[in-house]
This record gives C-alpha cells, sequence and structure tokens, in this order.
C-alpha cells in the first residue's frame, strides 16, 4: 500500500513535467527522423533503420537517469524527502518506488521509438518484442544512475552529470553513432570495459534476431547494473540514516 | 501524562556538540515552542525526535516509543511540517493529502475522504486541482501543515511553519495552529517571539546545543525579571541554565 501510493507519485511527477516527455520521447524521435534522413541521402550505410532503431531506443534510456537523478535531488534540496524520511515508509519503498515507475517508462518509450522506426522500415515482427526485453538490464542500470547521482548530488548538479556528461560518454563510448573500429586502441578498449556498447550490442543483435550474440553482452550490463545499483541502494541508505 | 520524554539527548559531529545532554517533557495535547538563535539546536533536537538522525547519546519516549529502539513505531505516531515548504509540486492539493494518507497506511478511498475533510479545515477546498507549484506561499504552507495533519499524527513537529510568509498568511496560519490544541502535541521551532507567546503553552529556550529555561512566557519574563518576552529571550540566550 505504502510504496505503491510512492510510486504513483513518482509516475505522476515525471510525466507531468513537459520537459520529460520532450526529453524522453521527442529527442529520440527526432533523432530518428534526422539521421533517417541523412542516410536517404548518402550513399553509404552509416544510419541503417535496422541499427539506428536500437542505438536510439539505447541512447534514448539515458535520460531515465536524468529524470530519476531530478526527481530525487529536487525532492532532497525541496525538504520534501525530509517529509517522506519522517514517515513509515522504509528504504525499501523508497527503492522500489522511486525505480518501479521508471520500468514501464523505459518500455514505453522504446515502443514508441520502435513504432516510429516503422516508417523508415523497420521490420514489424517478434523481434521487436525480444528487442524490448533486452534493453530492461540496460534500463535498470540507467535507472540506478539517476538513483544514485539523485541521491549524492544536487538538482543542478544531477542536470549537468546526466542530463550532459552521461548522455555524452553513451553516445561517445556506444558505437551508437560511428563504428568504434574507426577509432580503435584505447578508445575502443574503454568503450568496451563500460557497459553502453554492449547494451547497444544487445540491443542490435536482438534487432538482427542474433540470439546467441545477445547473452554475452547482457551480462556485461547485468553485471554493471547490479554493482551500480547496489551503489544507489547504499548512498540512498545512507542519506536515510542521517 | 507526557507525550515527549527526553533523557540525556545529545547529538555531536567531528568538532561539533550540536545538543548537549538534554533533558525535558511535553506534556500531551500542549504546543511546547523551541525558541533559539541559529545554530542552538533546535532543528537537530526535532530531527533527533523525529527518528530523521540519531543521538550520539541518550534516547527519547515519543508517544510512548523509543526513539532508539522502534523508530518504526515513533514514525506511525508523529508527523512533521518542515522549514522549508514540503509539497509534491506537480501533483494537485488533492493528490498530495491522497499520497501522504496513502504512506500512512490509508486504503484510496479512506484517503480521500481524509484528504476532504482537510480541504475543507485548511481553507482549501477551491484548490483541490489545482498543483501544488501553481499555489501562493501562505497556500503552500496550508497545504505543507495539512499533508502533515492528515495521518492524524499524535504528535506535530513544526519547523519554523510561517518563515516567510506575510502578516496575513502568518496570522491565519497561527488560527489553524491554534485549533490543533487539546488534540495533537505540537513542537513548533519558531525565530518569532510573538509567534511563540501567542500560540505556546511551554516554552524551551536553547542556546549552543543546551536547553537554557523552559516555562511559560509569563514564567521567563518572571525569572528574568524583564517587561518584555523578547527581553526574557534575550537574557536567557546567552545566560547559564535556569530552571523555572
Amino acid at each position: 500500500m505504502r510504496m505503491r501510493a510512492f510510486a504513483l507519485r513518482t509516475w505522476k511527477e515525471i510525466l507531468r513535467d513537459p520537459l520529460n516527455i520532450a526529453f524522453g520521447l521527442g529527442f529520440p524521435l527526432v533523432l530518428l527522423l534526422l539521421m533517417s534522413t541523412i542516410q536517404a541521402n548518402i550513399p553509404i550505410a552509416l544510419f541503417e533503420i535496422g541499427r539506428l532503431a536500437p542505438g536510439v531506443m539505447v541512447f534514448g534510456l539515458s535520460f531515465l537517469s536524468l529524470f530519476s537523478g531530478m526527481l530525487i535531488a529536487k525532492d532532497r534540496t525541496s525538504s520534501f524527502l525530509t517529509r517522506l524520511f519522517a514517515s513509515p515508509l522504509t528504504s525499501r519503498d523508497f527503492i522500489a518506488g522511486y525505480t518501479l515507475p521508471l520500468l514501464p517508462m523505459a518500455v514505453m518509450q522504446g515502443a514508441v521509438c520502435l513504432a516510429f522506426s516503422l516508417i523508415w522500415g523497420f521490420p514489424l515482427n517478434a523481434k521487436m518484442l525480444l528487442l524490448l526485453a533486452v534493453n530492461i538490464p540496460a534500463s535498470v542500470l540507467f535507472i540506478g544512475i539517476g538513483l544514485l547521482a539523485g541521491s549524492v548530488l544536487t538538482d543542478k548538479q544531477v542536470g549537468a552529470v546526466c542530463g550532459a556528461l552521461l548522455t555524452n560518454i553513451s553516445a561517445w563510448l556506444s558505437g551508437i553513432w560511428f563504428d568504434l573500429n574507426l577509432i580503435g586502441g584505447a578508445f575502443k578498449k574503454i568503450a568496451y570495459a563500460l557497459p553502453f556498447v554492449h547494451a547497444f550490442e544487445a540491443a542490435k543483435a536482438a534487432a538482427a534476431g542474433n540470439l546467441d550474440i545477445i547473452l554475452p553482452h547482457l551480462v556485461w550490463v547485468g553485471a554493471y547494473a547490479l554493482a551500480v545499483f547496489a551503489m544507489a541502494v547504499f548512498a540512498f541508505q545512507k542519506k536515510m540514516r542521517g | 501524562m507526557n507525550a515527549i520524554e527526553t533523557t540525556g539527548l545529545s547529538k555531536r559531529y567531528k568538532n561539533k556538540t550540536a545538543v548537549d545532554n538534554l533533558t525535558f517533557a511535553v506534556e500531551k495535547g500542549t504546543l511546547f515552542a523551541l525558541l533559539g538563535v541559529n545554530g542552538a539546536g533546535k532543528t537537530t533536537t526535532i530531527k533527533m525526535l523525529s527518528c530523521l538522525t540519531p543521538p550520539s547519546a541518550g534516547d527519547a519516549l515519543v508517544a510512548g516509543c523509543s526513539i532508539l529502539g522502534d523508530p518504526q513505531g515513533v514514525k506511525a505516531k508523529i508527523n512533521v511540517s518542515p522549514q522549508e515548504t514540503a509539497v509534491a509540486p506537480n501533483l494537485t492539493v488533492k493528490e498530495n493529502l491522497v499520497f501522504i494518507a496513502g504512506i500512512y497506511g490509508s486504503a484510496p478511498a479512506e484517503a480521500k475522504k481524509k484528504a476532504a475533510e482537510m480541504m475543507a479545515a485548511f481553507g482549501l477546498a477551491k484548490e483541490t486541482e489545482n498543483k501544488a507549484k501553481t499555489l501562493s506561499g501562505g497556500t503552500q504552507r496550508r497545504l505543507s501543515i495539512a499533508m502533515a495533519l492528515i495521518s492524524r499524527p499524535e504528535i506535530l513537529f513544526l519547523d519554523e511553519p510561517t518563515l516567510g510568509l506575510d502578516v496575513l498568511a502568518r496570522r491565519e496560519l497561527w488560527k489553524a495552529i491554534e485549533k490543533l490544541k487539546g488534540e495533537v502535541t505540537v513542537i513548533l521551532t519558531t525565530h518569532y517571539m510573538e509567534e511563540a507567546e501567542a500560540l505556546s503553552d511551554t516554552i524551551g529556550i536553547m542556546s549552543e546545543g543546551r536547553l537554557k529555561a523552559v516555562g511559560t512566557a509569563a514564567q521567563l519574563m518572571k525569572l528574568t525579571r524583564t517587561s518584555s518576552f523578547e527581553d526574557a529571550f534575550i537574557a536567557l540566550a546567552g545566560e547559564a541554565e535556569a530552571e523555572v
């Protein structure tokens, strides 16, 4: 009951912020439109929809970090969280209440991206469902990053870290917008040590139906998701203890 | 019967003692004001009593539950209106109230009923469907206090409830607070002497983490041989410990 009430509040707060809708849905759709238009006017296969759609889906998840981080940081800085910490809500209620509403949002965001991808020829088949499912560990990872950032940073800092830094890191080091082999060397090694390129590779493999490639990449993403989420829970519980 | 009893309550940080060996009691159904200059330890005391931060030493019984042994028991019986207005900005007035009732365990239908009662009691009925972020400062503060009361707490902590409000909004809020007397034990912190004098049954004056004196406004003036409560406060805030 308590967790449900808190999760419902998280859901409403995020969906009623027009900036969240603009960044969460609008920006990925603009990217799809722009990149597909570029692809239509160049002779090489740079942003083919089979690669672009899973890429935009993974990149779009970085905005979940911004949503969750901003909400938690604003709750902290406005004393709202002080009020909630004095209530019978437990740390489990808080973590679930901040996290669970974002998972269906992640799935909705992915589904909308896929629906628009159909316009540019993305095949309508069961692989779409697989793609949505494969993105769940990456969703947990990005929500965890937001929870961690919101627990330790102010809302302005979250805006800078999750809104600018994270989106850039996940863009540059994911291989979504260019082939990492073009740079290679240390840059590629760093990228493959981080989870973003693995989230993209898993999504790309799901879209192509290459099932045997998905799992090794998901293990990377899942391990990072677990580690980041554990750190986020620790940081949040530390805040709760005053 | 006492709503709060503290014993040697202390809070120490690395190089500073914020609250030092606080022992006092608050009678049930009364309004107890904690006064002190900035850094006197008022907010830290409230944070310890509402289980927001653990004490370094000592304990307190709040509504019969130990803040050390049964913090969940304490949390179920109290509510807090923090210093800054603490409302969910994108939720309507009604949704804010239903939300708080929900996290204190009310079923949705019961929460809606309680919300309607609170909106009527605090003059918020016309604002039911307005988002909290669109309300004036005074109305947000009324909503914040209504949110603190919707769980029907035995003890209500009001941390600087009228800070930043204009004189009309402040007087309106005083009326709402006065109505609580007898039903709810209220612990109020404030910087406004006239507020403490007008609303409180008992006043505790804190300085440098210690409780310097406890009594009614008249008793504290008599103790310090001053003709105004403000003079009594100034005399006590820097004086040696005194008991009335």
